[in-house]
């Protein structure tokens, strides 16, 4: 679509809706045109009630503000969430201060970098072992999906063995992640009817773990204390399908995103190549360009924000994509410029809540883009791609035609 | 050159310490721990820059001179 046709689809202004499936094939667009139409917050009255502030300086100011907007529901849907704020359903994203700290400092030291860089090894040996299963390719000829053979399958086996559940589950779980994150226009009860299996799986597996200690993340939680207390096992359900959640089809977007700009783009993707040292800083470009994760809060009262007259217990979108792509907080803010230095994107939100898992989530980014490339140097899109739809932005289908592999990458 | 931490803003994205491990640790809980109290030597003035210039929280300031 041109911007035009973007503005012709739907009163974007007032009508709003993240789960079209035009607002994901057209973000970068859809924001463009509210910012230029003067409209920094968007509205709609789906979902019960939603706005969408689309610049840096608002969404950082509702992310924020916690005393005004509650994390205690931050998927936009027609339901509203069972358990009461401060804690919420999935402790700590949908925790307000001050239980919020709590919850978040438990989880903090096993995300920590040097937790983390450890496991920089696994994830190139599944990277690469993902690749090889792509078979024999014929330079020019094979096409391969990106999206279904590559990069969906990297975040999900990287939590399930963090976690300490079975890596064959991971269609399970993918299939989780669409019922909570994707079918949001479902009525109330079919949602929560969709997410009851995710809750008694898990129920089980930290029953099993609990008569069967092992050494995990699962098991972690499990034995830690706060204040001489351990956690609930609601607490440690609601923590284990947070990162499930969290982790999985979030870093599969980033992927995805990362590959399809170098799949559109030979002259970046060569760059990248030519240049390894820029990978660093590629890697944040993409991140800012193609952030894949858009949040929510629920207003708490009825409050005046900048003159949108927000009731109790409406939806805020938090756009971090959009924010990443404000010209009044980037230079060129809608080119990707591979070498951008000056670069404080929130892809991983801000405040309080910013992203746990980010220096997984940037590890396995990473780790994916290299290999890959390294394998394909040369690749470009052959047919057309779909993205997914809802709060999580990404492609789902993306077929690439490879135009060189490298003799030398290959094995695991 | 001097280089400021704010601990108040720091979420702990950690990118001062990717970017310059010269000037910032982390600690257990990912939270960043500024190295060096005092002047910078000036061939790390350059890192001390791009740090700021990365801190999504700007939690990170200069003082030149
Ligand atoms: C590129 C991939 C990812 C992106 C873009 C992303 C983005 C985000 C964002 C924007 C938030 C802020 C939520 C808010 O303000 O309400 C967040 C929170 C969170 N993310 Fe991620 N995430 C990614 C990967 C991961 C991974 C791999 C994990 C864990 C394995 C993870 C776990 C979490 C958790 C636990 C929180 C809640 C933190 C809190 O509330 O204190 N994320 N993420
Ligand atoms: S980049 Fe900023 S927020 Fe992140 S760890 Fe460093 S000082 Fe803290």
């Amino acid at each position: 679509m041109t911007i035009d046709d973007v503005r012709q689809h739907r009163d974007w202004a007032n009508d709003l809706d993240h789960a079209d499936p035009e607002y994901n094939r057209n973000a970068p667009e859809v924001w463009e045109h509210l910012r230029e139409s003067g409209c920094p917050v968007a509205h709609s009255d789906l979902y019960g009630g939603m706005w969408a502030p689309v610049t840096h300086e608002l969404v950082k100011e509702v992310a924020y503000d916690t005393d005004h907007f509650s994390s205690q529901g931050v998927i936009v849907s027609n339901a509203r969430p069972i358990i009461e704020a401060p804690v919420g359903p999935a402790p700590p994203i949908t925790s307000d201060p001050p239980f919020h700290q709590i919850a978040r400092r438990l989880l903090l030291p096993p995300f920590a970098p040097k937790q983390i860089d450890p496991w920089e090894k696994e994830i190139r040996t599944l990277c690469r072992g993902l690749l090889d299963e792509m078979g024999e390719i014929d330079e020019g000829t094979t096409i391969i999906d990106a999206a279904v053979q590559y990069a969906q399958h990297i975040p999900v086996n990287v939590i399930a063995r963090m976690i300490g559940l079975p890596t064959t589950d991971d269609e399970l779980f993918r299939g989780f992640v669409h019922a909570v994150l994707e079918a949001v226009d479902l009525p109330a009860e079919e949602r929560i009817a969709a997410i009851e299996p995710l809750a008694e799986y898990l129920d089980a597996k930290v029953a099993e773990h609990q008569a069967n200690p092992r050494d995990n993340l699962l098991d972690y939680l499990l034995n830690v204390e706060i204040e001489g207390n351990k956690l609930s096992s609601e607490h440690v359900r609601g923590s284990v399908l947070l990162l499930l959640i969290a982790g999985i089809d979030t870093t599969w977007s980033a992927i995805g995103s990362s590959l399809w700009h170098l799949g559109t783009h030979a002259d970046d993707l060569a760059r990248l190549v030519a240049e390894p040292d820029l990978m660093p800083f590629a890697i944040e470009e993409f991140l800012r360009a193609y952030a894949p994760v858009t949040m929510a809060r629920l207003v708490k009262e009825d409050y005046d924000f900048h003159g949108c007259p927000m009731k109790a217990n409406d939806w805020v979108l938090l756009p971090f994509p959009a924010a990443n792509r404000d010209p009044e907080e980037f230079e060129d803010a809608n080119e990707v410029i591979l070498d951008r230095k000056e670069n404080r994107h929130s892809a991983f939100g801000l405040g309080i809540h910013r992203c746990l898992g980010s220096n997984l989530a940037r590890l396995e980014l990473r780790v994916a883009v290299e290999e890959f490339i390294a394998r394909f140097p040369s690749f470009e899109l052959a047919g057309d791609m779909t993205w997914s739809v809802g709060q999580v932005r990404g492609p789902r289908v993306m077929p690439f035609r490879v135009l060189k592999v490298n003799p030398a990458h290959t094995g695991s | 050159m001097r280089v400021k931490l704010d601990s108040e803003k720091c979420q702990g994205h950690n990118r001062c310490y990717a970017l310059a491990p010269e000037l910032f640790d982390v600690d257990d809980y990912g939270t960043a721990v500024l190295l060096i109290d005092g002047e910078i030597p000036s061939e790390l003035e350059d890192k001390a820059r791009l740090a700021v210039a990365n801190c999504p929280e700007y939690a990170i300031t200069i003082d030149e001179d």
